[in-house]
């Protein structure tokens, strides 16, 4: 059979999102960010909430998210998302509600509006990429930097002494009671994807359920901040990444 | 017994070259491509053997800038 032959519309398999615009996107060769806007366009399509879903962007390499998913958007100060995502929400609660912030964003200039946001149990999502360093600045250590691991900022290795230990915020979020769902993926294979898609799901859902705020937080990988190939980053990932930010649901109510 | 065959169509322009549609797949259909670049001076992702895909979507699953569309269909 010729290949011609097979590319029909009606054996159509997998195709870009219908909300994902055209825009090229401006990330790295091979980072993660594109995956999980890929998930969040598929998830708001297929939940039908194109029109009523708004999306707040952070300040860090998803700074231009807006410009890649076909629905509304907010710009929001540095690590300020969940608090301007709280406004919407509240202003809005017909809307779905999401910030989607870096590890930068959330875990170090936003911790406050992340946690009290969370405390405060608002019926948002919160998407977290954890990358273990701030990447659009150009490799700094970022609060969830892995012990050893090394910086721009760190040469040596992130020493503990000095910096203190890697901050895994998810299960501080876990810890408050305004918060539903807490979840830990990654993007970097085929089926990791699809359960990073059903926690996606579950987590808009949630929200749309007001059960309180769900955080899904994908661990990702920096392969330019990390110095790597795209591929090499992904293994380096899954070896040590996982083994700081073990997969899975933190919290399931 | 039924055959399954599917074609993956990459978009040239869009792809960044970063290698990782080439290592999900799990039967080394795709490749980069090794002399031709693109717009953006990339070399792309082709379907390197186009007998072998088995339609799965790996590939499109793990591409960060949604250049890949996949197609399958079922060979009596």
């Amino acid at each position: 059979m010729d290949i011609k032959d097979i590319i029909k519309p009606e054996n159509l398999v997998y195709a870009k999102p219908r909300l994902m615009n055209d825009n090229p996107m401006h990330y790295c060769p091979g980072c993660s960010h594109g995956v999980v806007h890929k998930l969040a366009a598929e998830v708001i399509d297929e939940m039908g909430m194109e029109d009523k879903t708004i999306g707040v962007a952070p300040v860090g390499c998803a700074v231009f998210a807006y410009n890649y998913i076909d629905i509304d958007w907010q710009e929001a100060a540095h690590g300020r998302a969940p608090a301007i995502a709280t406004a919407i929400k509240r202003l809005n609660p017909d809307k779905m509600v999401f910030t989607y912030q870096g590890d930068g964003d959330l875990a170090a200039i936003g911790t406050a509006e992340t946690i009290h946001a969370c405390n405060r149990g608002e019926n948002i999502v919160i998407i977290f990429i954890n990358n273990g360093i701030y990447g659009m600045t150009g490799g700094q250590m970022a609060p969830t930097t892995l012990e050893g691991m090394k910086t721009a900022t760190c040469p040596h290795g992130r020493s503990t002494e000095l910096y203190g230990y890697p901050l895994k915020i998810s299960d501080l979020i876990a810890q408050l009671d305004g918060a539903c769902y807490v979840t830990r993926q990654s993007v970097q294979t085929a089926a990791a994807v699809k359960k990073a898609k059903k926690a996606l799901r579950k987590a808009f859902e949630n929200s749309m359920a007001k059960k309180g705020t769900s955080v899904v937080e994908i661990v990702s990988s920096c392969n330019t901040g990390w110095k790597m190939n795209p591929v090499a980053a992904n293994q380096w990932m899954a070896e040590h990444m996982f083994a700081k930010y073990p997969l899975g649901d933190l919290k399931d109510i | 017994m039924a055959k399954i065959k599917g074609a993956v169509v990459v978009d040239i322009n869009r792809c960044k070259g970063c290698d990782l549609c080439v290592d999900a797949c799990p039967v080394d259909v795709l490749a980069l491509e090794p002399k031709e670049v693109n717009d953006k001076g990339y070399h792309y992702a082709y379907m390197a053997k186009e007998q072998g895909c088995i339609g799965c979507a790996s590939c499109g699953y793990v591409c960060p800038d949604g250049c890949i569309t996949v197609y399958k269909v079922k060979v009596d």
